[in-house]
């Protein structure tokens, strides 16, 4: 007999709290495999968000860190900064990294900081109990918008990788889906892209993870697998959104000296 | 004896260097000194001061109430400060350009025309080397020559011309305050 | 050990913090305590070390809590509404048993208040300052040299019990410059003992955690319990105080950071004036020196509590003395106010005039 498959070494073999058609056990499925295949799992530090992933902490097989909902990006840059031979990645939901965690997102993409952030779309606040979500859409209902999301009351949804992309600093950014196999397959292409842009020493990495949340979303999960795909994919289209690891020309254009002396002269 | 002095004037003129070389010169001397600097928003808007004490004698408070000596280096510290300094106290001026002397009766006033004697050595920026010269010329704080030794701790990156320069800055401040009759 | 050099205060606690093995820090622009990154945004890459401007007090802490998870000694540092910000990050270090150092260059309060020295983040500094049941270290420096000094110490304590360990400054000892002496030799981070618990590269061992919870039933409440039995170590072996001429006091002032400088001056003045008084500095807040306190009410009977807050560590001496002795206040918003002749004005009050307890206070 041939074993086609096994748990992957860096995924430690316990029931996971996720519910029934969640997508975070897949993407920690992923991440796991990437860490395998890259050899990285004994210089890896994780960090995990506060939200549903909470517990990532405890499925992961390297070193994890647990802190203040949003503030993963930070807590990268401490790790990295002070261990700089370590793989760090930040794993993030919305509401962690889109809305309370803007800051710290926004300032480690900024500074390019070389880790690698997985960050879970799902439209909602899964752990809290469905409530509404930096990225929920335009008339989602969710605890907190009875009536579904009014944008002219409750703004528009954020687009992540859309707005990172505009920034000097990132190396790498795409978002992928895993609402099938076909999308779970190029996540994981993602994924182990920027793990290895990190390890490659090239800046700072963002894979945006559209998920299925079925429980917050009240649908079945085949069904809260074709919101994905029919709704929630149309606003937040797939693809890669910034590449500079071929052509590192960008970052080292932004290391111009742009001080006093270019006026002085 | 204990001195507490402020030293006040506009951003460039060097006052918080002068009362760090003051403070150095007096730790040189193994005395107790501290020197407190203007910060924050009261360095905003040009005007700026630092405050020194020299003590044989823990110093309690760097922050001065009422201070025995004031260094007014432009008009708006002289109204500043004017006011605040003790009775009997020293307040020395730059009379350079500072042409209404002080109004107090009460106090030793020394007109120092600090730019115009920095000036003879080259440059203005020597007044504050001037200024605090006639200070140590009038209040035997700390020595002269620790205040030479200071120049190279206060300002490393000084060579050998610019630090014999400025040494002599104080020499004249030093001479004119010994030489001025009350 | 080395020679004398006159630094400035928040200059000197940056290098102190270098020399005590200190290889990360990331802060925030916040006044007074500005020098403080400065100095470290050249001196961290000198030593070898790394140093992030971040983008609030927020992210600062957090860096801090991911640099301290990997056993690394590390700083941040900030004034009053900056302390505020990073509450909850220092909350998840204490939670997390992370060893770290924190100044708090306290500025005029509450809100933006002024950039003067001030006392008034007493309580929050001794009361752990953010959520849950949790204590930190505080040292309270009283001028430049132990403003150099402090740091030393602050990571000894912190890396022995896991625990943070806070500098508790004032905008005056942050901004003034006196001659410093460091009284220890430099620390080779390389030399230190890797933590059992640090994240970081492994040829293969179990995974660590580093994290403040634990949803289990019973185990959250083992953790605190545990963090408990520390604290109670840390209040038996690592308080300090320094006494001054209280042999043969009458009234004992009692006095930390700039208000014990300014009443060792009126201390003096009353004993030319007469009157015995003595002054006890309590060095570390927390631990707060309440058995020698209370030891001392055996001899002396009147104690005035000089600080420049309304009356916080007042209460601490109160608590100390449980009822033994008469308790004054001499509180003062901030350090202008703050002179030898008003605190001798009280003495006098306290020592001549037969003030009641407490009615001392302005």
């Amino acid at each position: 007999m041939q074993l086609l498959n096994k748990r992957p070494e860096s995924l430690i073999d316990v029931p996971m709290h996720y519910c029934p058609g969640c997508g975070h056990g897949i993407v920690h499925r992923v991440i796991a495999e990437v860490m395998d295949e890259l050899d990285i799992r004994k210089r890896t530090i994780g960090i995990a968000p506060v939200g549903c992933a909470v517990f990532a902490d405890v499925y992961f097989n390297c070193d994890m860190i647990q802190g203040p909902h949003g503030r993963g990006p930070a807590e990268a840059t401490g790790i990295k900064r002070a261990k700089p031979d370590t793989i760090v990645f930040s794993y993030q939901g919305d509401g962690d990294l889109a809305s309370i965690g803007m800051a710290e997102i926004v300032h480690a993409a900024i500074r390019s900081e070389n880790i690698t952030v997985i960050f879970i779309n799902n439209a909602i606040y899964g752990m809290t109990g469905g409530q509404q979500a930096p990225t929920t859409m335009p008339g989602q209902k969710t605890t907190t918008n009875p009536a579904g999301r009014d944008p002219k009351l409750a703004g528009y949804p954020i687009r992540v990788c859309e707005m990172l992309a505009t920034l000097d600093g990132p190396a790498y950014i795409e978002r992928v889906s895993v609402h099938n196999v076909a999308n779970v397959l190029k996540a994981k292409r993602a994924i182990k892209k920027a793990f290895k842009t990190q390890n490659d020493g090239l800046g700072f990495s963002l894979v945006e993870v559209v998920s299925p949340c079925p429980t917050g979303w009240n649908l079945t999960p085949l069904k809260a697998c074709e919101y994905v795909d029919k709704v929630m994919i149309p606003y937040y289209p797939l693809g890669v959104y910034k590449d500079i690891t071929q052509s590192k020309s960008d970052i080292s254009d932004s290391k111009k000296v742009l001080d006093k002396e270019s006026v002085e002269k | 004896m204990r001195q507490a002095l402020i030293i006040a004037g506009f951003g460039g003129q060097g006052v918080v260097k002068a009362g760090i070389l003051l403070a150095t010169a007096a730790m040189l001397e193994n005395k107790h000194c501290t020197h407190f600097p203007s910060y924050g928003a009261e360095m905003r808007g040009g005007t700026t001061n630092c405050s020194v004490i020299i003590s044989p004698e823990e110093i309690a408070s760097p922050i001065i109430n009422q201070p025995d000596t004031i260094i007014a280096m432009n008009t708006p510290s002289l109204i500043k400060f004017e006011p605040q300094l003790k009775s009997g106290g020293l307040l020395i001026y730059n009379s350079s350009l500072i042409p209404t002397p002080p109004s107090r009766t009460d106090v030793e006033v020394i007109p120092v025309p600090a730019n115009e004697l920095a000036e003879k050595l080259g440059a203005t920026r020597y007044a504050n080397m001037v200024i605090i010269g006639a200070y140590i010329g009038r209040r035997k704080v700390v020595q002269i020559g620790s205040l030479k030794n200071s120049l190279s701790i206060v300002f490393p990156k000084f060579n050998a011309e610019t630090a014999s320069i400025n040494y002599q800055a104080m020499e004249e401040g030093r001479k004119f305050s010994e030489s001025y009759a009350k | 050990m080395s020679e004398k050099k006159l630094m400035k205060g928040n200059e000197a606690l940056a290098e102190g913090a270098v020399r005590a093995g200190c290889r990360f820090f990331a802060g925030y622009p916040i006044t007074p305590q500005n020098e403080v990154p400065e100095y470290m945004s050249w001196r961290m890459p000198q030593a070898g070390g790394a140093f992030v401007q971040a983008e609030s007090e927020v992210s600062a802490i957090n860096m801090i809590y991911g640099a301290a998870a990997t056993g690394v000694r590390c700083m941040t540092s900030s004034s009053s509404p900056g302390i505020s910000l990073k509450q909850e990050g220092l909350s998840y270090c204490a939670g997390a048993d992370l060893p770290l150092l924190i100044a708090n260059v306290v500025r005029g309060g509450p809100g933006l208040g002024n950039i003067a020295g001030a006392q008034g983040d007493y309580w929050q500094s001794t009361r752990g300052g953010g959520h849950g049941d949790y204590r930190i270290f505080v040292m309270a420096p009283n001028g430049v040299n132990e403003m150099a000094n402090f740091p030393q110490k602050c990571y000894e304590v912190a890396y022995k019990y896991r625990l943070p360990a806070m500098i508790l400054a004032d905008g005056i000892i942050g901004q003034m410059m006196e001659p410093v002496e460091f009284l220890y030799p430099e620390i080779d981070p390389k030399t230190l003992k890797e933590p059992a618990w640090a994240l970081g590269v492994n040829d293969g061992r179990e995974k660590r955690r580093v994290n403040s919870y634990d949803l289990r039933e019973g185990f959250l409440e083992k953790m605190v319990l545990a963090r408990a039995k520390r604290y109670r170590e840390i209040e038996e072996n690592e308080v300090l105080y320094e006494e001054k001429m209280l042999d043969d006091a009458e009234i004992a002032i009692v006095a930390y950071g700039t208000s014990a400088r300014v009443s060792i001056a009126g201390m003096k003045l009353a004993r030319e004036n007469g009157l015995k008084v003595g002054l006890f500095r309590p060095i570390t807040l927390w631990p707060f020196p309440k058995a020698r306190i209370l030891e001392l009410s055996k001899r002396v009977k009147k104690f005035l509590v000089v600080e420049m807050s309304m009356g916080q560590m007042v209460e601490d001496v109160q608590l100390s003395l449980n009822g033994r002795a008469e308790v004054h206040l001499h509180a003062s918003p901030g350090a202008s106010t703050m002179t030898a002749a008003e605190l001798y004005k009280t003495l006098e009050n306290i020592m001549k005039k037969g003030a009641k307890e407490y009615a001392a206070a302005k």
